[in-house]
């Protein structure tokens, strides 16, 4: 997920200029890629010390904050993208965060990985939890606790009110525009508030 | 052994306005130097001290190996701040007992040692007799000022008196005012002071006594606020003085030490009866107590922190409680709410206020690689 052309697809979506707060921003580098080739500005969010460090050495300005504390330091509407990428499998207070992200933000780009993909499926026919490339941990150690589905998301924006401006899936650095709730490994939406 | 530095004193002529409305006709500050300024003087770090250090912040002095700075970890050549690239400097603050006019010092319009007269100086009155020290070396803009506790406050202060004049803020281990308790604290140390018979109203000068048992007390009461729970119990826990070969044994003494660390807080405290001045104490704690940029505002941080305009790098520690990193997340928010550009580092260390001197990694290495993004800026 942290591949170069996933990062750029997600760049793509963001508007040039954009004010961002990148909630999980790990090493900066999706930051980094955005303040200098698309002119924006702003700030990433990270609990782990290594990670702070990195971002600092490549000067994307990052908060040291768990996220499961909330966002209580950043004003309503004062972004005009909020990201997550592949930070909400994290969240004890997924939810939460998600109602954060379109309170602090305008727009809300959100990727995390798609249980349902269609191995994921197949292993559990098997009666085993997966194991992928996209999910590469064992169910004992898996710092994913929150596994989803495309479709899940979809019913989660809709108990929010939240309104889906765009949403597909990404398999192979392509995107799945067709059934990707079966032939995705991630999925991504696009969010805002209803008003 | 660590690099020589040579202190240096500047002396001015033109008076300068305090807060409190009085003014200091004459003065002179106590500085030190490290590295080169460069041709565009553009590489310039102010480092402002904190209670009890002094514009010895880095090196050594000639023929006293253990004469290191108090940030002698921080500040060096290839340190976190980097003396090979930045022109480091240490100012002595106003009242200090360390070299820049103070208390002990003669009043030049009245020929008597200032003792208690000496007028109540504020961190703004620190941060503008710094800037006229800056004027003075030809500085017009600092690369980067920076400071822990009390010194983070004059780092933040001079982002909102100075705004211009300020690139890069480091602010460590502050809060942009003392709670309560923290003004408590300092309370209990000024009255322990006070109340020396050997203080005579502050000018003890005259009598030829200094009132070492209230710099002791405040001292140790200091001291104990700068450190951990954890941190304490672990150097000391209930280990006993007069420990025997048999194991512990109680003296039933209510006046000796028992505990190590009752032994170690008197150490402290007559180390630092001996060097330091009780007026000076009084001073500082209370240009502490009075820091609050939000007063004008209503008590609005973010209103007062609109005129910054500097990029800052805030740090704090887990386990500090005088300095706890709630304050410093206020001073973050208070950026974020203004759209400043801003770092902060909460770093999980277990030694409490004290944290900001000592050697942990993640927090050199943040300041190290901040740094390091300044000198790029500054680069010619």
């Amino acid at each position: 997920m942290s591949d170069e052309t996933t990062q750029r697809r997600i760049a793509q979506m963001v508007p040039r200029g954009s004010r961002v707060l990148d909630l999980g921003c790990g090493d900066g580098a999706l930051l980094d890629l955005l303040q200098r080739e698309r002119g924006c500005t702003g700030y990433g969010v990270e609990i782990a010390d290594g990670n702070v460090l990195k971002c600092v050495r490549r000067g994307v300005d990052v908060i040291q904050l768990n996220l499961e504390e909330g966002l209580a330091l950043f004003q309503d509407a004062s972004f005009d993208i909020v990201l997550q990428i592949d930070t909400l499998q994290h969240l004890r207070n997924a939810e939460v965060m998600l109602r954060e992200t379109v309170r602090v933000g305008r727009v809300g780009i959100i990727a995390f990985p798609n249980f349902a993909h269609w191995p994921n499926r197949l292993s559990i026919a098997r009666g085993r939890m997966p194991v992928t490339r996209r999910l590469p941990y064992e169910w004992y150690d898996t710092p994913n606790i929150r596994v989803g589905t495309f479709k899940d998301f979809e019913a989660l924006a809709h108990k929010n009110k939240l309104r889906v401006l765009e949403a597909f899936g990404l398999q192979n650095e392509r995107e799945v525009r067709w059934l990707p709730n079966a032939r995705a490994g991630t999925a991504v939406f696009r969010i805002e508030r209803s008003a | 052994m660590s690099f020589e530095v040579t202190p240096q004193t500047m002396s001015f002529g033109e008076p300068l306005p305090l807060r409190s409305g009085a003014r200091l006709a004459g003065y002179s500050l106590t500085y030190e130097t490290y590295g080169t300024l460069n041709a565009n003087r553009s590489n310039a770090v102010l480092v402002c001290h904190a209670l009890n250090a002094s514009h010895h912040v880095a090196g050594v002095y000639a023929g006293q190996p253990k004469s290191e700075g108090w940030w002698d970890n921080m500040i060096g050549p290839g340190k976190p701040v980097d003396t090979d690239r930045f022109f480091v400097i240490g100012v002595n603050n106003l009242g200090s007992c360390f070299g820049s006019s103070g208390p002990m010092h003669v009043n030049p319009e009245t020929g008597r040692v200032w003792g208690a007269d000496f007028p109540v100086v504020t961190v703004e009155d620190w941060v503008d007799a710094q800037a006229r020290l800056l004027d003075a070396l030809g500085i017009d803009t600092l690369a980067a000022v920076m400071g822990g506790s009390l010194g983070g406050m004059q780092a933040l202060s001079w982002t909102l008196q100075y705004p211009r004049r300020v690139r890069h803020a480091v602010v460590v281990a502050s809060a942009p005012n003392l709670t309560a308790e923290n003004i408590a604290f300092n309370e209990v140390a000024r009255r322990a002071i006070v109340t020396d018979p050997d203080f005579h109203g502050g000018h003890f000068y005259a009598h030829g006594v200094l009132p070492k048992r209230g710099l002791r007390i405040a001292r140790m009461i200091g001291h104990i606020t700068y450190l951990s729970d954890d941190v304490m119990n672990e150097k000391f826990g209930r280990e006993l003085r007069h420990a025997t070969a048999e194991g512990a044994s109680y003296r039933y003494s209510t006046q000796d030490v028992e505990f190590q660390i009752e032994s170690y807080l008197r150490h402290q405290g007559d180390k630092f009866s001996e060097y330091f001045d009780a007026n000076t104490y009084l001073l500082i704690t209370r240009a502490l107590d009075y820091f609050d940029p939000a007063l004008a505002y209503g008590g609005n941080l973010s209103a007062a922190l609109a005129a910054a305009q500097a990029a800052f790098l805030i740090v704090s520690f887990s386990t500090d409680w005088r300095f706890a990193p709630q304050r410093s997340r206020e001073i973050v928010h208070a950026l974020l709410d203004n759209r400043r550009r801003v770092s902060y580092a909460e770093i999980d260390a277990p030694h409490g206020h004290d944290a900001f001197l000592l050697d942990d990694v993640r927090y050199l290495g943040v300041v190290r690689a901040y740094f390091e993004g300044i000198a790029q800026e500054a680069a010619p």
